[in-house]
């Protein structure tokens, strides 16, 4: 019944992968009107039947994400709309909560009436922005445009109160929390746009009337401001426009210019940092040597300890033993990366199933893309080919490229996530940016007809990936000047060479070809050694759950998995991706770090623990409102 | 005997360094060549940061041995290059050394050398032309001797980053004038530096940018192509408004700014342009801005005064941006008691750029409220600011005094501030101390508005004996301060009282008057005729006047509307005549002259309404009945403060001899004329007739 399971499977992963149904208006705008709710970011505005709207709310979103990218909107969600729940009530909304009119008496000041934006402004905003319309200036043009914290009396135009900041359009004063206005700037009626600009790096506040400054209005703002407007009098009205347009105001400049300070400040605080100062596990040099190590980097770890003055905390050989794992998972080679695991730490398995399961998912995913070793061989080919390629393999992308996955925004920053996939930045030999000298490179080159039919087993991506390959090979010359290494062609101190030819053989495929992409590499027998492998997988899966109870991920893998055979080109198909050769990485990242633990090493290496202190720390700044949190993202440092 | 012992020292010490100075000088005329080379590179590596060292051996004449060696065709081409590096090297240090260098005619000598292939060579000559042009005692006009100079140079840009830096350094410092702007523009300059803009070296982007900026000032024809090249696909506007993004380095901004303000001033982009508007006014503003350096702040807010001089609608956007107004208060704050505190570098910076700051700021102050009366109020009520101008008109910095009397002149545009806080803070004073042209002719263009009949400071200023003043600046070789000074005698003598007339008239001289009724400038004249008319204006002074100047004026006016003068000088001088018409007895200067009452009737008929409106007038006046005395003819302009009863026994003789001389004809025929006014006007004269 394997079979069967994996279209059940598919049928899952395609409902799944649909985006959900639009929530009912209604629903919706409880949601928008529930000030303390924390999901009210993800619901909506749209009218029924109104495309039109329901584009703007994109464009909105869009427009968020571009200006306020620091900003988790499930911990602090933006404005987008005047709340219908936090207004006095000669105050109407229509047009989506985005239109304000006055409906009250407009006899006396005690008739002022204002609206609050749905939610507070978010320090990680760094700056934040918003424009009114004045649609009327109504019968005195008394408008109010401004901030205020919660609880703000809203029987008040905003400025008179503590808490609460306004700019008037009758005499164009400001009013700093207080009945009596500063003279400020221009007056503004019917036509105009007024702009509203929250600084929460310095704290301080700037109005703009047509898209022109009007220079600094408050300084020591508190913290938690929403976006507020006040009416007076009969038939005034205003629209807000909290990022649905674009504004006329250019914002974006005026970030830039933001972004850049604090960018400078961050580069001159750096500078402080010496290097050569290796007291501390966080001094650069040893971070540097310690990220070497842990990703097996042995050549340049050993000549960066030598020219830094460091002693290597593990033994050489260890290091090439993890090197060596590392490349067969990422060359595809699940099966003799767990035979290999087995053989050199052969408790490591037995005692971490789990691990031992997602090693097998992806010797099952390996073999339905008919990398993985079991089927190769199966596929007919020759497992041992003549010509030793002095090239070793890698095929994983290139360094800077692995650096970026972990851009990846939006993980939860949970207990043991400090660092959302870094560990994925593993095992290219070489440090990015080192001139590799070429004299030991010679190019790998298709001659041989075996190696073009493995062409068809790799896809695309991977032979890109071979671009790389040049620096390994320095330093697997490198691991020959050491004298470390025994007769096999890579230095692998215990590594058969069988396989490690094979790994050669395989990543010798830089031929330019398309490749014809075939289930198992389009070889019955194989596809029936990769059948039984599920089923093997399949009990394997039952045998853990009654062992250690159930797994949710573990059961997602499979599953996953699994669905590859729902398709007739698994390559296309909507689980495709698990067939990325990048999908290694984290696979190998995992191994590699259970690995050093029984070594009693870090998980981790400290500049992995920096990087992700940082971006916690970051994420700390958002919550404690400090603004310049949004102009210092953690990706913006690694190259 | 301490100063005994150190005298001679110091002076062993000079010989020691003149002597090793003089060995360097010694090894570059070693008979071996690979000497000389190495002779060179041992200089080129003593002169580095050294200016005693330079100084010494220029004075030892290392120069010219220096341009032979790197002229003679038989030095190798490391010799020479090396030649040009030390050259280049020396032109670094004081300008003593730059005019040295430019007297021993090494620019012709590097020019020269530009037309080897060599690059490096190239390179090292260019660095040195470079260094020495923007030196500003170097004459600029040595680059543009040779016309064959700059299409060499042209050329040139193609062949490395370091060329492309030099030479647009080059044009950016010896492009003074529309010739020269001529002059590269007319050898490709454009179409060569504009790629430049997009160069990855910012040092090139820099002066590619520097160059537009001087080539765009007030040259409409280099803006006008300007706005039309494309870089890179992109117009080049867009290019200088992208340079102006907030995270550019400032010079980068402001430069760019620059080049748009420029296109802009020559008409090559609207003042209502976007990026002029919402871009380039900002930018400027930011460059006021406390943040900046004090040279930044300088040059942007004379910028932005340039940029907005003429348009009330930038005057307006600036006027409420990011404070301005205030902003510029700060300007006045240098040096600041901190600074002398805090330390003494600070100071003499600030002490140093004092004076550009104020200057720069009453500019702009003055392009502010050239217009709007909201924004002069706003100004005037800056804090301190009125006494800053007036202390700005007393300083020693003739910029700066020019620039103050320009601001209070453009303040002084306002009614509202000419009743109030010009007279409450005395502004007049300072005005009438003698100064250069430059500054008088704002001086006594703003006397000329104090001195408008319902400014208060009017009579203050009378009586410090500003009638002299201006007399004296009627005499002046500048057709502006004539003007000027005219054009005030004329607003005080608008509606004042016999006293003060007589005193003009008699500081003034009938013949420095009629000296300047033949002024070759015809706002000279204008301003004279109407200082004449308003002399002339209520009958007792008209009379006055006449009896004892008739005879001069009536020539004078004979003169001008029998000369060749424009419509508007005609018809001013026909008021003038319709004033003394008025006298009583100032009249008859008119009725006994035939030929005049020939000139007027002649007017009459005159194809110009104006001319004919002004000759009826004339006539009208001569008409009038004494009993139909309260008709006020005098409308068409201010002075013409006539009307009134002509003698009642004369009327009845004038009026026959007009009839008899064919004016009643033709004022029937105006009766029938087409304008409105000439019509009424030739209509109340006939009435005159049926009275």
């Amino acid at each position: 019944s394997l079979l069967s399971a994996p279209i059940r499977a598919a049928h899952h992963v395609l409902t799944t992968n649909k985006r959900p149904p639009p929530a009912p208006a209604a629903k919706a705008s409880t949601a928008m009107s529930g000030q303390s709710s924390g999901c009210g970011f993800l619901t909506s505005v749209v009218v029924h039947g109104d495309s039109a709207l329901s584009e703007q709310e994109k464009e909105l979103g869009r427009r968020l994400r571009r200006l306020y990218p620091a900003v988790d909107e499930r911990e602090t969600p933006l404005p987008r709309s005047w709340s219908p729940k936090d207004k006095f009530s000669y105050i109407g909304l229509s047009q989506n909560n985005l239109r304000v009119h006055y409906k009250g008496h407009g006899k006396t000041p005690k008739d002022a009436a204002s609206v609050r934006a749905t939610h507070p402004i978010p320090a990680a905003c760094g700056v934040y922005y918003f424009e009114v319309k004045i649609v009327s200036k109504g019968r005195d043009g008394y408008m109010g445009i401004g901030l205020s914290a919660q609880g703000v009396n809203m029987n008040r135009l905003p400025g008179w109160d503590k808490h609460s900041y306004g700019y008037h359009g009758d005499d164009g004063h400001s009013f700093c929390s207080s009945g009596t206005g500063q003279p400020y700037g221009p007056t503004f009626t019917t036509g105009d746009v007024i702009g509203c600009c929250v600084n929460l790096i310095n704290n301080t506040c700037f109005y703009t009337k047509n898209g022109h400054s009007l220079g600094i209005a408050f300084t020591d703002l508190p913290p938690n401001l929403y976006p507020t407007v006040g009416l007076q009098t009969p038939g005034e009205v205003v629209d807000a426009n909290f990022g649905q347009h674009p504004f006329v105001f250019d914002i974006e400049d005026y970030m830039r210019e933001w972004r850049t300070k604090i960018q400078a400040q961050i580069i001159s605080r750096g500078q402080g940092l010496k290097v050569g100062n290796n007291s501390s596990p966080f001094s650069p040099d040893r971070m540097v040597a310690s990220y070497l190590v842990h990703h097996g980097y042995c050549a340049t770890a050993e000549a960066f300890a030598r020219s830094t003055d460091q002693a290597v905390h593990e033994e050489l050989a260890s290091i090439k033993n993890r090197q060596k794992i590392q490349k067969l998972v990422l060359s595809g080679r699940m099966g003799e990366a767990i035979e290999t695991t087995q053989q050199l730490y052969p408790t490591l398995l037995e005692r971490n199933p789990n691990l031992l399961f997602m090693l097998k998912v992806r010797q099952f995913i390996e073999m339905v893309n008919g990398t993985d070793s079991e089927v190769r061989c199966l596929g007919g080919r020759s497992p041992k080919s003549q010509d030793s390629y002095p090239g070793s393999p890698n095929p994983s992308p290139s360094h800077s490229a692995s650096i970026h996955s972990l851009a990846s925004p939006a993980k939860p920053s949970g207990s043991h996530s400090y660092l959302p996939g870094f560990d994925s930045s593993c095992s290219n030999g070489v440090a990015p940016g080192r001139p590799h000298p070429s004299a030991h490179c010679p190019k790998q080159l298709p001659s041989t007809p075996s190696n073009a039919e493995l062409n068809t087993i790799n896809s695309v991506r991977s032979q890109q990936a071979n671009a790389c390959t040049s620096g390994d090979i320095d330093m697997e010359v490198d691991h020959y000047s050491n004298g470390v290494s025994g007769s096999s062609s890579n230095g692998f101190l215990n590594g058969s060479s069988k396989h490690d030819i094979e790994l050669e053989d395989c990543d010798a495929d830089m031929d330019p070809a398309l490749p014809r992409r075939q289930l198992c590499g389009g070889s019955q027998a194989a596809i029936e050694r990769m059948i039984h492998f599920g089923r093997e997988l399949q009990s394997m899966s039952e045998h853990l759950r009654r062992e250690c109870g159930k797994n949710a991920a573990n059961k997602k893998m499979l599953k996953d998995a699994f669905s590859l055979l729902a398709y007739s080109d698994p390559w296309s198909s909507p689980v495709g991706y698990q067939l990325d050769s990048i999908q290694r990485e984290p696979v190998c990242s995992t191994l590699n770090s259970a690995i050093l633990e029984t070594h009693n090493l870090p998980k981790q290496p400290p500049l992995a623990l920096a990087v992700g202190q940082a971006s916690q720390c970051l994420s700390v700044m958002a919550r404690s409102g400090i603004g310049s949190c949004a102009f210092a993202s953690v990706d913006d440092y690694l190259h | 005997m301490a100063c005994m012992l150190e005298a001679p020292l110091r002076i062993s010490v000079l010989s020691e360094v003149t002597a090793t100075s003089r060995h360097y000088v010694d090894r570059l005329f070693d008979p071996d060549p690979q000497k000389v080379l190495q002779g060179v590179i041992d200089m080129k590596n003593a002169v580095i940061g050294n200016n005693k060292q330079k100084a010494n051996l220029i004075v030892l004449g290392a120069v010219p041995r220096l341009l032979y060696l790197l002229q003679q065709p038989t030095s190798s081409l490391e010799l020479r290059t090396e030649c040009a590096v030390v050259l280049g090297s020396l032109a670094m240090g004081t300008e003593n050394n730059i005019k040295s260098l430019v007297d021993c005619h090494i620019i012709p000598a590097l020019l020269q050398g530009l037309l080897c292939q060599d690059l490096k060579f190239i390179e090292a000559c260019l660095r040195c032309l470079r260094t020495v042009f923007i030196s500003p005692v170097t004459p600029v006009q040595l680059l543009f001797t040779d016309p064959t100079v700059i299409p060499h140079l042209m050329s040139l840009l193609s062949r490395s980053q370091r060329t492309q830096e030099y030479i647009t350094q080059i044009f950016s410092h010896c492009c003074k004038t529309p010739e020269h702007q001529m002059i590269l523009y007319n050898h490709g300059a454009i179409q060569n530096i504009a790629p430049l803009l997009m160069s990855p070296s910012y040092k090139v982007q820099m002066q590619a940018l520097k160059c537009f900026s001087v080539l765009a000032y007030e040259n409409t024809q280099v803006s006008m192509t300007l706005v039309n090249v494309l870089v890179d696909g992109e117009l080049l506007t867009q290019v200088f408004v992208k340079m102006m993004q907030r995270d550019r380095p400032i010079e980068m901004q402001l430069t760019a700014a620059k080049c748009l303000t420029y296109m802009c001033r020559a008409g090559a982009i609207r003042t209502d342009d976007t990026c002029i508007i919402m871009k380039t006014l900002p930018c400027l503003v930011r460059m006021c801005s406390k943040e900046r350096l004090l040279e930044e702040r300088v040059e942007g807010a004379e910028t932005l005064a340039y940029l907005m001089e003429p348009d009330v609608e930038l005057q307006r956007i600036a006027s409420i941006t990011d404070h301005l107004v205030a902003m510029l208060a700060d300007y006045f704050k240098y040096p600041s008691s901190v600074s002398a505190i805090a330390d003494i570098k600070r100071l003499d910076h600030d002490l140093k750029h004092a004076h550009e700051l104020r200057q720069a700021a009453f500019k702009l102050y003055a392009s502010l409220g050239a217009n709007d009366e909201d924004i002069r109020k706003k100004i005037t009520e800056t804090e301190n600011m009125m006494d800053r101008i007036v202390s700005g008109l007393s300083e020693s910095s003739i910029k700066v005094r020019l620039a103050a009397v320009r601001c209070l002149h453009s303040l002084s545009r306002s009614v509202q501030q000419l009743r109030t806080s010009f007279h409450d803070h005395a502004v007049w004073k300072p005005l009438m101390k003698n100064a250069p042209d430059e500054v008088l002719v704002m001086a006594s263009s703003t006397l000329c508005n104090l001195l408008l009949e319902f400014s208060p400071s009017k009579e203050p200023i009378l009586e410090s004996g500003v009638v002299e003043l201006l007399c004296s600046l009627t005499q002046s070789d500048s057709p502006a301060l004539r003007v000027n000074g005219i054009w005030a005698l004329m607003n005080m003598a608008f509606q004042a009282d016999q006293k003060v007339k007589v005193e003009i008239v008699r500081a003034l001289g009938t013949e420095q008057l009629f000296r300047l009724l033949s002024d070759p400038d015809a706002n000279v004249l204008m301003k004279t005729l109407g200082l004449l008319r308003n002399l002339l204006s209520t009958r007792p002074h008209i009379d006055q006047i006449m009896s004892s100047h008739g005879k001069q004026i009536m020539q004078a006016v004979t003169l001008i509307l029998e000369g060749e003068h424009g419509i508007e000088v005609k018809e001013q001088t026909l008021c003038i005549l319709g004033n003394i018409a008025d006298g009583h007895t100032a009249k008859e200067l008119i009725m006994t002259n035939d030929d005049m009452l020939q000139k007027i009737k002649s007017y009459m008929g005159h194809s110009n309404v104006k001319l004919q409106l002004a000759a009826t007038f004339c006539v009208s006046n001569l008409i009038w009945n004494e009993e139909d005395g309260e008709e006020d003819a005098a409308t068409a302009h201010k002075g013409d403060d006539t009307g009134g009863n002509p003698v009642a026994r004369g009327s009845q003789e004038r009026q026959d001899k007009l009839r008899e001389m064919g004016f009643v004809d033709i004022l029937h025929k105006l009766t029938q004329a087409s304008d409105p006014n000439l019509c009424d006007r030739a209509k109340t004269a006939m009435q005159q007739y049926l009275a």
